[in-house]
């Protein structure tokens, strides 16, 4: 790492400069190609007025409140469809007969496209604030009950010898050895269904809701403000940066070990 | 060393496999003394492990009564020491040392004090902190022996614990066995193909027959203790007994493997 390379910069040095530089190009070269008239600006507008609009839409407060609607959403649906699902996903792995029941639910709904069932959810839930958070919900639901499924198969069968041998109660088999051991699997799990989460609250908020990122997005093409389409989709795409990062963040938290395997 | 610990009445273990029943264990009735160091040696695939496990509560009997006297209250009545790597990788050398007294929901003071006593005698006190992955396979076998014994149960039982190791590990572990048994001199109930190991650690040697296991032989070793593992296997009667013992296995092993080349041809 200490070799010096191009302009006496070390090699770390230039390849984080390049790992910046292609972005930043590329935007230079968007730019260029927008005020020359090479592109179409009523598609692809400038980056320059893009972040224009996004400090209009900052300063008059329209962003932030998208914005937190989606998070709240967000959390809400990963609340409710990721908890149930993460003590299911367990509880599937760790007991056969309970696996044998669920599993052809889960194996016949899981390839049903979510948002198909978008319509439903409406009919169901109403154009509140639930169906938006039904659906987020269903998005994360699959990923980690899978997941967390078949990280607890995936425990070697000693650690539940040690735990049986060493008096553990169920519960207690569950909190030292099923969670832990398939806690790696389980945020692979997680990380997935933020993804899906990120899917599926923009198009909920596209069709039934009144505000939200999707719903902004939404809107923007309805009254043609293409820089607005554009600082949604920026804006979703560093929620879903950030999200990945934390869960990762969290990972080198809880599982320390991981890097053993 | 007279009161029974353990005690087998027609004790058996029927797997019913694919191939049909496949007879693990037949029939065996043993007593095992209150603190005897109990060895059992045979060829693989003799039943050792079965009978450990069931012990363990891993396995139940096909057939026979398996009798325990009862702990005291409150301490377990047995915990093993498996064979291979058995530790947690999601816990530290201490939480894994503490496994069996937080199930027990001991007072966190006195699993401090048990825990840190034994990863002294084990010498692991440095390494409270680390992950499995970040030790030795020696340093493994430690924790997971500091496992067994800070749980302080009645009977320990150990599945070829030291298999693993190589050689020079293996004596050291030996030793360090030996020194922390004598604290407590708790019946203990050691499997292992090693003859040198039996002899070396036992008060008594159970000899098993290949497929289906049975018991085979019953040695006394005669050598006093505390025991020194290299200075006993410089004496010229430490030898002798191996060389007898290996005579009564010999024959075992090379039934095993007819028996195995028998099923392959």
């Amino acid at each position: 790492m200490k070799k010096s390379g191009t302009f006496g910069l070390s090699q770390d040095t230039v390849e984080r400069l390049l790992n910046f530089a292609s972005p930043v190009i590329l935007l230079l070269i968007w730019e260029l190609c927008a005020r020359f008239g090479v592109i179409d600006v009523r598609f692809f507008p400038a980056p320059s007025k893009i972040f224009t609009q996004f400090m209009v839409m900052v300063e008059n407060g329209q962003l932030w409140k998208h914005f937190w609607a989606s998070m709240q959403r967000l959390f809400w649906g990963f609340l409710f469809g990721g908890v149930p699902a993460l003590a299911l996903g367990v509880a599937m792995g760790l007991s056969r007969p309970l696996r044998m029941l669920v599993e052809p639910l889960v194996s016949a709904t899981y390839p049903v496209p979510k948002s198909a069932i978008l319509p439903l959810v409406l009919l169901i839930f109403g154009l509140g604030e639930s169906s938006k958070i039904v659906m987020v919900g269903i998005g994360i639901f699959f990923p980690i009950v899978i997941n967390a499924m078949a990280g607890v198969l995936e425990i070697q069968k000693i650690y539940f010898d040690v735990s049986k041998n060493f008096g553990a109660s169920r519960w207690q088999v569950f909190r030292t050895v099923a969670l832990p051991g398939a806690m790696p699997l389980i945020l692979t799990g997680v990380k997935l269904g933020i993804g899906m989460g990120l899917v599926l609250i923009s198009i909920a908020e596209m069709v039934g809701a009144k505000s939200g990122l999707g719903f902004m997005m939404w809107n923007a093409w309805e009254i043609l403000s293409v820089e607005t389409m554009y600082v949604g989709l920026i804006v979703i795409a560093v929620l879903g940066i950030i999200f990945s990062q934390i869960v990762t963040e969290i990972e080198r938290m809880i599982v320390p070990w991981r890097n053993a395997r | 060393m007279s009161d029974v610990k353990i005690r087998l009445r027609d004790l058996s273990k029927v797997f019913s496999t694919r191939a049909g029943a496949f007879t693990a264990l037949e029939p065996m009735t043993l007593d095992i003394p209150a603190g005897c160091f109990f060895m059992i040696v045979g060829p693989s695939g003799c039943g050792k492990t079965t009978l450990l496990r069931i012990l363990a509560g891993l396995e139940t009997p096909t057939s026979g009564t398996l009798e325990v006297t009862k702990p005291a209250a409150g301490r377990p009545s047995n915990s093993m020491v498996f064979q291979g790597d058995s530790l947690f990788p999601w816990m530290t050398v201490f939480e894994n040392a503490a496994y069996g007294l937080r199930m027990r929901h001991r007072p966190e003071g006195e699993i401090k004090d048990v825990v840190g006593h034994y990863l002294q005698r084990t010498g692991l006190s440095r390494f409270h902190n680390s992950y499995p992955h970040q030790l030795s396979g020696g340093m493994r076998q430690r924790v997971s022996i500091a496992r067994a014994f800070a749980n302080d149960p009645d009977i320990l039982l150990m599945d070829e614990p030291f298999s693993a190791l190589d050689e020079q590990n293996k004596i050291l572990l030996q030793e360090e066995l030996l020194r922390i048994w004598e604290e407590t001199r708790k019946t203990v109930m050691f499997i292992t193909h090693s003859v040198d190991e039996a002899v070396t650690l036992g008060d008594r040697i159970m000899i098993m027959t290949a497929h289906p296991g049975r018991a085979k032989q019953i040695v006394d070793v005669p050598f006093e203790r505390p025991r020194r593992v290299l200075e006993l296997r410089a004496k010229p009667e430490y030898g002798e007994l191996v060389y007898s013992i290996w005579g009564h296995l010999r024959d075992e092993v090379q039934r095993a493997r007819a028996l195995d080349e028998g099923t392959a041809a």
